[in-house]
């Protein structure tokens, strides 16, 4: 064990260093947010290109499509230097994490020359298409038909859950090319314009009132061939690439942590003014959710180790998800409660300017959200059971059967 | 070996650069091992006590574990040691925990040998280390009286005029080992630990939960012992400190020897016409046992690096590591019974040997809520420091 960086490692941190001093952005992404969407996707599309022009944009891509063609470990060494600015980053990360490598997987040439550079840039933002209201964790059993007509597809449904399709220019989108075999069989993958007319986006309003996500409507969109992003009926294998390269993207739940719990704690008093944070319930839940943010803290450090060593990194971060989102609903719900009636109210009040129950209300309310974007709690134990313990899938009656028979 | 080093900066800032791994030296130690512990089917070792058939320890595995160099692993060289470090510690403690082995390994070197190489005066280091090097003579710990966490005030063990007196429960091999480090309160009412010879004191054997860790009573009676150094109360939790992470890397190794007995026998297993391991009831149990494990394990190696470097936040990662594998553990080897149905539940099966074994380690160093106050103590004073 030791946690030096290597000699070159160490020099690719100091040139990533010197140009973050000299160019980072003046205001936070958190202060952009307060503008609304439109004055954060400006400062977001600003840095992004800043990055471009100077070679800190898509550090893991080729050269040849506006990358750096840089090792992973440099990668990481960039995302540890660009800290809090890489949440400006957040628009382009479905494009650039899994938009682009399926692109550089099965896209013609011709297009990735033309459509890479750009997504790199920020200049376009991606988004994917992937799950329908009858479709969620069996993405598979998606019913958007692409039907050839000539050079071309002629697609017709509906997608959900997008997220960023309200300021997309282009998406991957999944589609059945054919009904009659079995549903992992019949489906194609494709590139879109997202500005054409036979799109329409219309957003969802969430539970927590906030629209991340939308509706993606096809009403007869014309796609040429060459849009086609592997052969026809290789959609699924496709797809999972897409998914893959997701791996190093960990996903931490957004939202206020036990640094944020344990402060509150400290502060407030119990009935009998002792501080919160001497009681032992407290101490108990405190203990627990430490080790649990100490643990996902440490298991990404193993990834990395590994990373740095040249070998694959293990399966650990898989746990990532599952149990940083029941964290923040657990610490939201318990802040809330300690906090008590003022811990639901959402203004500022005389004696309470800098609201401390705001961030565990927005916790609370995102969380049950958190558990289900991007694999359900369910599908990911699923995922670990099946691909880290090695354990058999349940039997699935729809396998071989014709989508159409379903 | 390689050493272990620490670059970073500030914990807050993210920025570290880390390697939170075992050298290849010391991972292939740690698979010799394994591999000398599964030859002995230390499990089977460690049922015979269990039973009753055998007491003490596994004398034929203890021997082994001599050859191999692991009694003097981490004792320096002029004590007859090999002068390695703190790491081989840990991956032998974790080999130790996967096959449950029963040896005197963690109270004799991990926490005695330990207490004397860093608070012993260089007399008790010349004539204590190479006996304990060697794995020829057998120390333990001899820490509580009553029921409950041990606090100063109820150390009523006394040492005065160069004898102690007063009576310790459930020492770990209390009936093996041939001297102790006993808790004791000298005149002046100070808490310190006191070296004694037990071959003139009584001892008797407890029965326990946990046969194949032998615990005893033993009653000092103007039993000559002397003081180990100046250690003091804060030494003694710093020794508990350093111990817990050991005893964290055994139960991260039993809880995921649980979690591969659950997957086997759920593989072979069949109801209803197929395999139970395709069940999402028991997938999904194993895979928040994987969860815990995973939790566990990145927990003790931060640990590791703090005991290995002797970091500032040693007493906060020890309790971390110390808590997480407790859990984990605990949750590993009561749901692998589950997952083994009936059968678990068994005198046959060695479901049973684990369970006795988590909860053991469970409370060896004190119970959770005292690691738990422990912990949030510590981060409260490591915040006001940083305010400060």
């Amino acid at each position: 064990m030791d946690f030096n960086d290597t000699q070159q490692e160490a020099e690719f941190r100091v040139e990533a260093r010197s140009w973050l001093e000299g160019n980072k952005p003046e205001r936070s992404a958190a202060d952009e947010r307060i503008g609304g969407e439109e004055s954060y996707l400006r400062a977001a599309k600003a840095w992004q290109k800043r990055k471009y022009e100077a070679g800190w944009a898509c550090l893991h891509w080729p050269k040849e499509y506006g990358g750096r063609g840089a090792s992973p470990m440099e990668r990481i060494i960039w995302g540890q230097e660009e800290g809090k600015y890489a949440a400006l980053s957040g628009p382009f990360a479905i494009g650039q994490g899994m938009c682009g490598p399926t692109l550089m997987g099965y896209a013609i040439e011709e297009h990735k020359q033309k459509y890479l550079p750009p997504m790199a840039s920020g200049e376009h933002i991606w988004c994917q298409l992937f799950s329908e209201p009858g479709a969620g964790s069996d993405v598979a059993g998606l019913s958007t038909r692409a039907v050839k007509d000539g050079d071309e597809w002629v697609i017709n449904g509906q997608k959900i859950w997008t997220s960023g399709a309200q300021f997309s220019d282009y998406g991957i989108l999944l589609t059945r090319t054919d009904p009659d075999v079995p549903k992992h069989k019949g489906l194609t993958m494709f590139w879109i314009d997202m500005h054409d007319d036979a799109v329409e986006v219309r957003p969802i309003k969430q539970a927590s009132g906030a629209s991340g996500f939308n509706e993606v409507y096809f009403t007869d969109l014309r796609v040429h061939d060459s849009q086609r992003l592997g052969a026809p009926g290789q959609g699924w294998e496709v797809a999972l690439t897409t998914l893959m390269n997701e791996r190093l993207a960990v996903g931490d739940a957004p939202g206020p942590d036990f640094n944020e719990i344990f402060d509150l704690v400290c502060d407030l008093p119990d009935e009998n003014d002792n501080p919160l944070v001497e009681d032992g319930r407290v101490i108990e839940h405190l203990a627990r959710w430490y080790c649990q943010k100490s643990g996902l803290k440490y298991t990404k450090y193993r990834t990395i180790s590994a990373l740095s060593q040249g070998k694959t990194p293990g399966p650990e971060n898989s746990i990532t998800k599952i149990v940083s989102a029941a964290k923040l609903q657990q610490i939201s719900r318990f802040a809330i409660d300690a906090l008590g009636i003022s811990g639901t109210i959402r203004d500022e009040f005389e004696g309470n300017e800098d609201n401390p129950a705001l961030p565990f209300i927005d916790g609370f309310m995102g969380a049950p959200g958190l558990r289900i974007a991007g694999g359900t709690d369910e599908i990911l134990r699923n995922i670990i059971a099946e691909r880290v313990l090695g354990l058999p899938q349940e039997v699935r009656v729809d396998k071989d059967k014709p989508f159409s028979q379903l | 070996m390689p050493r272990f080093c620490y670059y970073a900066r500030a914990e807050t800032t993210g920025n570290e650069h880390v390697n939170l791994d075992f050298s290849d030296e010391q991972k292939l130690l740690g698979d010799q091992v394994n591999k000398m512990l599964s030859d002995s089917d230390s499990v089977t070792a460690a049922r015979r006590l269990v039973e009753g058939s055998e007491t003490g320890y596994d004398t034929e595995i203890w021997r082994q574990m001599q050859e191999l160099g692991l009694t003097g692993c981490a004792i320096e060289t002029q004590y007859g040691g090999l002068g390695l470090g703190d790491l081989e510690l840990c991956v032998i403690s974790e080999a130790i925990g996967r096959h449950i082995a029963p040896t005197p390994f963690f109270f004799s070197i991990c926490m005695a040998a330990r207490a004397i190489q860093l608070f012993g005066a260089e007399e008790q280091k010349r004539t204590h280390l190479p006996g304990l090097a060697s794995g020829e003579r057998i120390a333990t710990m001899a820490i509580a009286e009553t029921p409950g966490a041990v606090s100063q005030k109820r150390i009523r063990t006394r040492f005065g005029g160069g004898v102690l007196n007063g009576r310790k429960i459930g020492v770990c091999d209390g009936m093996s080992a041939d001297f102790a480090l006993v808790m004791a309160q000298d005149e002046g009412g100070s808490v310190g630990l006191y070296l004694a010879e037990l071959g003139d004191t009584q001892r008797s054997p407890q029965k326990s939960l946990d046969p194949s860790r032998p615990v005893a009573c033993i009653e000092f009676s103007d039993t000559p012992a002397e003081p180990l150094g100046s250690a003091g109360w804060d030494d003694i939790q710093h020794i508990r400190d350093r111990a817990a992470v050991l005893c964290a890397f055994e139960q991260v190794g039993g809880a995921e020897a649980c979690l591969e007995m659950a997957r086997n026998y759920a593989l072979e297993r069949k109801a209803f016409g197929r395999q139970i391991a395709s069940y999402q009831a028991l997938k999904h149990r194993m895979a928040d046992i994987y969860i815990l494990n995973t939790l566990a394990r990145s927990n003790a190696y931060y640990a590791a690096w703090a005991l290995s470097t002797d970091a500032q936040v040693l007493p906060s990662a020890a309790a971390t590591a110390l808590l997480s594998a407790t859990e984990a553990f605990d949750f590993a080897a009561a749901e692998n019974i589950q997952i083994h149905g009936g059968m678990g539940f068994t005198w046959e099966f060695d479901c049973h040997l684990y369970y006795r074994r988590s909860r053991a380690l469970g409370v060896i160093l004190g119970g959770t809520g005292s690691w738990q106050r422990k912990l949030i103590s510590a981060l409260r004073a490591q915040n006001s420091t940083a305010v400060a």
